[in-house]
């Protein structure tokens, strides 16, 4: 794999049949409807249990306004990967590019898949830390391997982002 | 009260003729009413601290880039809460009034860092 910026957009090229695998289950990944503990991380309390009527308010009117900016980023993350559809060489590298205006989009859609699959996995400060754990071991594996991934493509996002601002 | 609204004559389309007049009661004009809003206790209280609680998913550097962005701060010192997020736990951004703290509280929520409003003291 190899990622660069290429004028107003980044390119993943060489993408490997497993890591476009990865990248296409980021909308699922960032929205788990079957985990509470992942939808309480997303949508966490502004403040502590006893102010009651402003966790209340927060409830009503600032969660389903997150709710829409989360869904619009996933959705625009799901956009740009409709390239992913190697519809005549399944099994063949692709390329992914990435529009620098959707960096935001990306930067939160990846961060929503990182927390929701770090908090149904509950891993521990050491397992975030290890780089090296091969992902082929179980479907925990796989998600720290998920994680990791997903945090190195908001780094290089960040980086480009930050390359463009100077 | 002022009431605006849009004057276009008969027969006359609006790219024609679009006018803004502004209609103003007279007896608003004589009488001009002034309501006293009256300070609510919490208004009066103590200050509202926004802060940022340590999560080992969120990158530093993306955590820095939040500070930046959300609270408009120079890059040292946007690194330099983060730090103290990573090293204490947890780091005050910001302090003053209930209703701006919210807002910053929903705009670093909207950023996914987890960030709750306190009352100073």
């Amino acid at each position: 794999m190899e990622i660069c910026r290429q004028n107003e957009a980044l390119e993943i090229r060489e993408l490997d049949p497993f890591l476009a695998e990865l990248l296409r289950q980021i909308p699922e990944s960032a929205q788990p409807k079957d985990s509470p503990a992942a939808q309480e991380r997303l949508f966490s309390p502004p403040t502590m249990p006893e102010e009651k009527v402003l966790c209340a308010e927060w409830k009503l009117y600032v969660v389903p306004e997150l709710r829409r900016l989360f869904q619009s980023a996933t959705e625009t993350v799901r956009q740009d990967l409709q390239q992913l559809r190697c519809t005549d060489k399944p099994f063949a590298n692709c390329t992914l590019r990435i529009p620098m205006a959707h960096a935001d989009a990306w930067l939160n859609a990846l961060n929503q898949a990182r927390l929701a699959i770090a908090e149904t996995y509950q891993f521990s400060d050491h397992e975030l830390c290890d780089h090296y754990r091969s992902p082929l071991g179980s479907r925990r594996d796989l998600s720290l391997f998920q994680v990791n991934f997903y945090g190195f493509l908001q780094e290089f996002i960040l980086r480009e982002m930050e390359e463009g601002e100077r | 009260m002022l009431t605006f609204f849009m004057n276009r004559p008969r027969g006359e389309t609006a790219a024609q003729r679009a006018v803004l007049s502004i209609y103003v009661p007279r007896s608003a004009l004589e009488m001009p009413t002034i309501k006293k809003k009256e300070a609510t206790s919490e208004e009066v209280e103590m200050p509202w601290n926004v802060i940022v609680h340590n999560d080992p998913i969120n990158l530093m550097s993306y955590v820095t880039m939040v500070f930046q962005r959300v609270f408009g701060y120079p890059r040292e010192r946007a690194e330099k809460h983060m730090l103290e997020v990573h090293h204490n736990g947890r780091s005050i951004l910001w302090s003053g009034v209930r209703e701006r703290a919210e807002l910053y509280v929903q705009q670093l929520h909207g950023y996914l860092l987890l960030a709750t409003i306190e009352k100073v003291g």
